[in-house]
């Protein structure tokens, strides 16, 4: 049962993997890794029920949080030029 | 009752991945940024909820059900942020939706 919601995982990482390199935009690409880090915490989590060792789930906490960061970080970044500016 | 269980993690788990591959084909199937904005939530919502519980009723009460259900409230409040973050930022840089040629109204 878990390897089987693991294959699926992997089929839909696949998938979306061929619209990172195949984006037009950078919103595309952007967009694709949010939904690609989303599905590798599922996966991560389910390798850990998978293996019979939960305590991969904190790895999984950490990478949703890294996940969120990173894209707002990106999208700022590619929006105004800068991540912020000093104040002087 | 735990062949119950195990029934009911299989029915969570199989709607989780019929949901997460609809995504991913509609991410790589639909023609826009805005309308793969949508693809990518229903991974984010469909695929999130339901493999979360599927592995909650696993469990049973400990502490891996509080970090499950952590990770779930987590992707369920930052992803619709980071929708909204995308795409705004796609209509500021002059991207049109598909079909609005005119586009004086979006």
């Amino acid at each position: 049962m878990f390897l089987a919601a693991l294959i699926a995982c992997g089929i839909s990482g696949v998938l979306i993997l061929i619209r990172i390199v195949l984006g037009k935009t950078t919103f595309d690409r952007v967009l694709a890794v949010n939904s690609l880090g989303t599905i590798i915490v599922i996966g991560i989590a389910l390798h850990g029920f998978y293996s019979d060792r939960p305590e991969f789930l904190d790895i999984a906490i950490v990478y949703a949080l890294i996940n969120f960061i990173g894209t707002v970080a990106v999208l700022k970044l590619f929006s105004t030029g800068s991540l912020g500016e000093l104040k002087k | 009752m735990d062949l119950v269980l195990d029934i009911t993690t299989g029915i969570c788990f199989f709607i989780g991945s019929l949901s997460i591959i609809i995504g991913a084909c509609g991410l790589i199937k639909l023609p826009d940024v805005f309308s793969r904005i949508h693809a990518a939530g229903m991974i984010d919502t469909g695929g999130t909820a339901f493999f979360v519980l599927g592995m909650i009723f696993q469990t049973g009460w400990s502490l891996i059900t509080v970090k499950l259900i952590l990770i779930g409230v987590f992707i369920f409040f930052t992803s619709p942020v980071t929708s909204h973050v995308t795409a705004n930022l796609a209509r500021k840089s002059n991207l049109m939706p598909v079909g609005k040629k005119i586009g004086k109204l979006l």
